[in-house]
């Protein structure tokens, strides 16, 4: 395993008086790619959330523990830099409805980038780090909408890459994809962790299996088990993480 | 049995085209009595001349500049206070009560007789700095903001929770989200208000009766906004009642009731041309 860039040290999340995830510890290990599974409602997606703290948004949670990044306190930093470091990737494709050169430079420009042509710079490598540079380098003041569902999540990447994070957080980026979008998406993931950690929820564990080296899996809120993704899947420590990835319940 | 239901049947029919009859009528009737009785008094130089008692002339010119100064200087002061009431309602506010207690006074307000803005508007506004279209534009800003500030509410409600949690995640601020990315997809419930309230103006007479006065004169902006002037509506009401010249009175009837249609056209086609773009 690579020095871990995320350190989770007895993490306690609450919505008003449901507690969603129970004494979370894990450390995740830069440059590689981690899964996070389970079934539905069992607190993955929550966790990932917490990581770039956009549980702010929501108004009635309550997280205790330390969650640390590249050993800082994720709390006490500034919120806006703290997400430019780690990006997010959403489940629905949600592109702004606004030109595609513009979608990408949105985050450039929110950090005070100005300059018409460095923007042009980091825009053609974005879009060429999340592989979609030749199919709309031509329409780039096209309306990223146009797109279809698969551009999209592409698109959605680009941007996320465009403030050149160190971490980028995906949640079930491909569940409302097709499957050849579905695997350009993972083709592009295992390039990516040449230089990104990435951090992903799935639920599917087929994709955990092709493209992730950690992966952990959370049920009703516990982190049950957490280790390299071949072993895990080939000799579970814990009943639960068996009974699930053999299909028993999930 | 069948017999009974055809009879009934029929008449219950016979009511509905009565009603849909009667409905129509009424108001073709009204719009055609008043475009025949208006429209051989419009003339070129009753649109584009002032009134003047020596050489009996009458031209509406004035007060037609009275309303397009009204209607600008009334959005100018609505359109700030009622989107950021809106943002701040809608965006920032987290005291869900208070934001329930102040849209629930906002429908209240919007409900209000506009004789009684008048009356209040007379006190607060021309009784400090006189009876002129500045006081009567404030009036009217009160009266419209409730329509600025629902309208604009419910389309910030529209715009999709994640085009806010994609600028977020990016780093960006809760203004900068707000200004780079809600607000330019709620621009067509801020332009549904504004045209809604434009007709509410233009058809405006009690709360201006109080507060505007009466004037023909014919003013620039600046100097316009400082005295006193009659709107169309104002004007009609002073033609038909006080001077009995009821053929001027349906000239401008006519006047507002072709631009009422307009406006309610315009209406329809941003609506349209929003629902185009949005479905891309």
């Amino acid at each position: 395993m690579n020095k871990p860039i995320i350190t989770v040290r007895d993490m306690n999340l609450w919505y008003g008086q449901t507690q969603a995830l129970k004494n979370i510890n894990i450390d995740i290990p830069e440059k590689s790619i981690t899964a996070l599974i389970g079934p539905s409602g069992c607190g993955k997606s929550t966790f990932l959330k917490s990581l770039n703290r956009m549980q702010d948004l929501v108004p009635s949670v309550k997280i205790t523990g330390d969650i640390c990044y590249q050993g800082q306190d994720i709390f006490e930093a500034e919120v806006n830099n703290l997400r430019k470091e780690i990006g997010m990737v959403f489940q629905k494709p949600n592109p702004f409805p606004m030109s595609i050169y513009d979608n990408i430079a949105y985050g450039p420009r929110t950090h005070g980038t100005k300059n018409k042509a460095q923007l042009d710079e980091i825009v053609e490598k974005a879009l060429r780090g999340a592989a979609i540079w030749d199919e709309v380098k031509d329409r780039l003041k096209k309306n990223a909408l146009g797109l279809s569902g698969g551009q999209q999540q592409r698109v959605c990447i680009a941007r996320a890459l465009a403030v050149e994070p160190k971490v980028l957080l995906m949640d079930e980026p491909t569940s409302a994809l097709d499957p050849i979008s579905t695997s350009r998406i993972e083709d592009l993931a295992m390039e990516l962790k040449e230089k990104y950690t990435i951090v992903i929820v799935t639920h599917n564990m087929q994709q955990a299996v092709r493209i992730s080296d950690q992966t952990a899996f959370f049920l009703l809120g516990d982190l049950v088990e957490y280790g390299n993704t071949e072993e895990l899947f080939s000799q579970p420590k814990d009943k639960r993480t068996e009974d699930y990835i053999t299909g028993r319940f999930g | 049995m069948t017999a009974k239901r055809n009879v009934y049947v029929w008449a219950v029919r016979l009511m509905m085209w009565l009603a849909i009859g009667l409905t129509s009528a009424l108001t073709l009737f009204v719009v055609c009595y008043v475009l025949v009785q208006g429209i051989p008094h419009l003339s070129w130089q009753f649109l584009s001349t002032k009134p003047s008692y020596l050489s009996g002339n009458i031209g509406i010119l004035p007060d037609i500049l009275n309303t397009v100064y009204i209607v600008i200087a009334t959005l100018l002061i609505v359109l700030p206070l009622g989107v950021g009431a809106a943002v701040y309602l809608t965006e920032y506010a987290t005291n869900q009560k208070l934001v329930g207690i102040i849209e629930y006074a906002a429908e209240a307000l919007s409900g209000i007789p506009s004789i009684i803005y008048g009356l209040v508007g007379m006190l607060m506004f021309s009784n400090n700095f006189g009876t002129c279209l500045m006081a009567g534009a404030l009036t009217l800003a009160i009266m419209n903001l409730p329509t600025i500030m629902r309208n604009t509410q419910e389309s910030l409600k529209t715009v999709p929770q994640s085009y806010r949690e994609g600028a977020f995640g990016l780093g960006a601020g809760k203004w900068r989200v707000i200004r780079t990315v809600v607000l330019p997809n709620c621009i067509d419930g801020v332009i549904t208000g504004c045209i809604l309230s434009v007709g509410r103006i233009l058809g405006e007479s009690a709360a201006l009766l109080f507060t505007a006065g009466f004037a023909h004169s014919l003013n620039g902006f600046v100097e316009g906004l400082n005295s006193a002037g009659a709107t169309l509506t104002v004007a009609l009401y002073v033609y038909a009642k006080e001077q009995g010249e009821f053929g001027v009175a349906f000239a401008i009837a006519a006047i507002l009731m072709v631009l009422v249609f307009y406006i309610n056209l315009a209406a329809t086609a941003v609506t349209k041309y929003f629902e185009k773009k949005n479905a891309v």
